[in-house]
């Protein structure tokens, strides 16, 4: 069986200010393939061009030349809507400074991709929502504003919120950036179980060394270009770094993801929320 | 449904929710412009009302006539010339030909809702040593009623008058000493007299009309002012008073008869009415256009302020049509909630206006028609406003670059 890759980047070259004398190339063609459960970080120094990549693979942003593959899916001939409906199935988003929107309350901020995409909001995707935000350990925290929320619990609504839709794909910008070293562990951690138990595939961007090593797969980006693309033996990490998440998870075996890629048929974006809330016994 | 009150109704509202004091600001803004317009247009059309009620409830809106009699000089052959001075003819008074057709053909055109053949004339009542030049209308009360609304004058007795009844006004009864059941003798300069029965008092509120009109039935008319079988005019009224000239004049073309309508007749006061019309118009446009600036305003502010959010929402897969629709929908609603707080202000204001504004007599001095249509209207207007105010801003945040916003 020969399975799509879930992101693809085909020579792909990003500018700004095309045309003017200011014209700037910030990515100067890079090839990317991110195969099924891979949990990937992208390292680089600052101004090395992460963040455009990230906004290129997550359909933020348009390549100037180049094709990004989503899910076997071309991405350059879609227009605007098309692109819309496939990010908001197929890709979550955690930025660093998580970004809910202060107006909703945990619950309603993790149902929004869904509401989004399905309108009117139902019992199902409050369960599905409500699920997700127990898998992160912030079901007590559930009809909370966000804003009275601290940063890493707000980090770990963005990142139910992320996994709202069942995607493919997430896409990480630098997820525990601004939270100190017992929050980003945890809100790693959080990471690496959905990785495992879901087999999403997660492209993390970090400055933090310790991080990346955590992940199966490193890739260095430095001045728009890939420098240094290489398998990561990771270290194990504690299960104890996890005690507000519920025992849902399984404590995770490092090679399981790896395992599976490749095996198993690539799930199309078209999953539900509902069948998503099916699958996960921390939810029951 | 979902797609009726879904996401975006739900954003809307928390968005507006809380931005409270730049929402409450604005509908306090759109508040007070729907109060004004609520309030001036109520107060203008009551004005308007009382004055054309003032002047048409006398008359009818339409007289029609037969054409007036023309000299025509005769002319020999070629050689002979034109006479330069014609005599014009006197008018004497004379029936509309076949006034039952006239009358039948003029009843079924549209907007026609009321027709009555009158007679008029002059004549002169006597009583005692009295003696008063009247203005003498011989009507059938069936029709003519509904063109002109005696009924509500009557003061004492009826208007329902038959055989040799009159029916008078209050000044005339006051000079002539006469009251319901007097006996009054009526003669025209053709030398016919009759005696009739005052059956009825009126009084319109107009000295002159009540001291020179008296009405007395159609054929005591006929019979005299020599006009036996025929009337003098056809009266008739229009569904709407101001296009009373376009029907005249398609009265005029149809049946070849003169038709004179009210606003010919009292063209001052009628081009002072489209003037006071034209400046309330003038009035609510820049209201108008003062709210849906001031809403537009807020949501461009609101744009800015929540570009970044506009970029998550967009990244989570949120069309550019849902955030289009998302702040047309807090325009729309902006506008609802002001004009239906503009409304009840506005009511508030009227009826303290209503109880502060006051004759000498103590009656009101202006009379306010509280018309739930202006109401209805008033908040349509207001919603519509809000909407197409949102149109900037909305195309602004719907076409926001994600990756732009969010990176703020």
């Amino acid at each position: 069986m020969n399975e799509s890759p879930v992101l693809r980047l085909d020579g792909v070259h990003k500018s700004y200010a095309l045309g003017t004398p200011a014209e700037l190339e910030v990515l100067h063609g890079i090839d990317l393939t991110l195969d099924r459960g891979e949990f990937t970080a992208l390292i680089g120094p600052s101004g090395s061009g992460k963040s455009t990549l990230l906004n290129v693979m997550g359909l933020l942003d348009r390549p100037t030349t180049g094709e990004v593959w989503i899910a076997g899916a071309a991405s350059a001939r879609l227009d605007e809507a098309q692109r819309t409906q496939l990010r908001g199935r197929t890709i979550g988003f955690v930025f660093q400074y998580h970004y809910l929107l202060p107006e909703f309350t945990a619950l309603e901020n993790v149902m929004m991709p869904m509401m989004a995409a399905h309108g009117r909001p139902d019992r199902a995707m409050r369960e599905t929502a409500g699920g997700l935000l127990a898998e992160v350990g912030l079901a007590d925290r559930a009809h909370h504003k966000a804003n009275d929320l601290s940063g890493g619990q707000q980090q770990r609504v963005a990142i139910a919120r992320a996994l709202a839709m069942s995607p493919a794909l997430v896409l990480a910008d630098e997820p525990s950036g601004n939270l100190d070293t017992q929050s980003a562990d945890a809100v790693f951690d959080l990471l690496r179980k959905v990785n495992e138990v879901q087999k999403t595939t997660f492209l993390i961007v970090t400055h933090d060394p310790r991080l990346a090593r955590r992940c199966d797969r490193i890739i260095e980006l430095v001045d728009g270009r890939i420098v240094n693309d290489r398998p990561n033996v990771r270290e194990m990490h504690q299960a104890d770094a996890l005690d507000q998440t519920p025992s849902g998870y399984a404590s995770g075996n490092p090679e399981g993801s790896r395992a599976a890629n490749g095996v198993t048929a690539f799930v199309p974006s078209n999953r539900t929320h509902s069948s998503n809330c099916a699958g996960s016994t921390a939810r029951k | 449904m979902s797609r009726l009150f879904g996401f975006e109704w739900i954003a809307a509202l928390r968005f507006m929710r809380e931005g409270m004091t730049q929402t409450l600001l604005i509908v306090v803004g759109v508040t007070l412009g729907v109060a004004v317009i609520t309030f001036m247009s109520a107060l203008l059309t009551g004005l308007q009302q009382n004055l054309f009620r003032r002047t048409l409830e006398y008359q009818a809106q339409i007289v029609v006539l037969p054409p007036e009699d023309v000299s025509r000089p005769l002319r020999g052959d070629a050689s002979s010339q034109a006479t330069p001075i014609v005599q014009p003819r006197t008018q004497k008074l004379r029936s509309v030909d076949q006034w039952q057709r006239v009358r039948d053909e003029i009843a079924g055109m549209r907007g026609v809702t009321a027709i009555a053949p009158v007679v008029s004339g002059p004549g002169l009542v006597l009583r005692g040593e009295a003696n008063k030049a009247v203005s003498i209308t011989g009507m059938e009360p069936d029709s003519y009623l509904r063109v002109v609304n005696l009924r509500a004058k009557i003061v004492l007795g009826t208007a329902e008058l038959t055989g040799s009844d009159i029916v008078i006004g209050t000044e005339l009864a006051k000079d002539l000493g006469a009251t319901i059941g007097d006996k009054l003798r009526v003669t025209t300069a053709s030398g016919a007299a009759q005696v009739l029965q005052v059956v009825g008092l009126f009084d319109f509120g107009n000295k002159g009309v009540n001291e020179r009109n008296v009405y007395v039935a159609l054929r005591v008319a006929q019979s005299l002012l020599d006009l036996a079988g025929g009337v003098s005019s056809l009266e008739v009224n229009v569904s709407d008073p101001f296009a009373a000239e376009d029907a005249a004049q398609a009265i005029a073309a149809r049946t070849s008869l003169d038709a004179d309508s009210w606003i010919r007749t009292n063209q001052q006061f009628f081009s002072a009415i489209a003037a006071q019309s034209l400046s309330n118009t003038v009035i609510r446009f820049f209201v108008a256009l003062t709210a849906a600036l001031g809403i537009a305003s807020v949501l461009v502010v609101s744009v800015v302020q929540k570009s970044r959010e506009i970029g998550i929402l967009r990244a989570m897969g949120t069309s550019r049509g849902q955030v289009l629709r998302l702040f047309l929908i807090e325009g729309a609603l902006m506008g609802l909630v002001g004009s239906l707080c503009g409304s009840v202000l506005g009511f508030v204001f009227l009826n303290f206006w209503r109880g502060l504004a006051r004759n000498a007599d103590g009656t009101p001095m202006f009379i306010v028609d509280f018309e739930p249509k202006l109401f209805v209207y008033a908040a349509v207007g207001a919603t519509l406003v809000g909407t197409l105010a949102a149109v900037v801003p909305a195309r602004r945040a719907a076409r926001l670059d994600p990756a732009i916003a969010i990176r703020g």
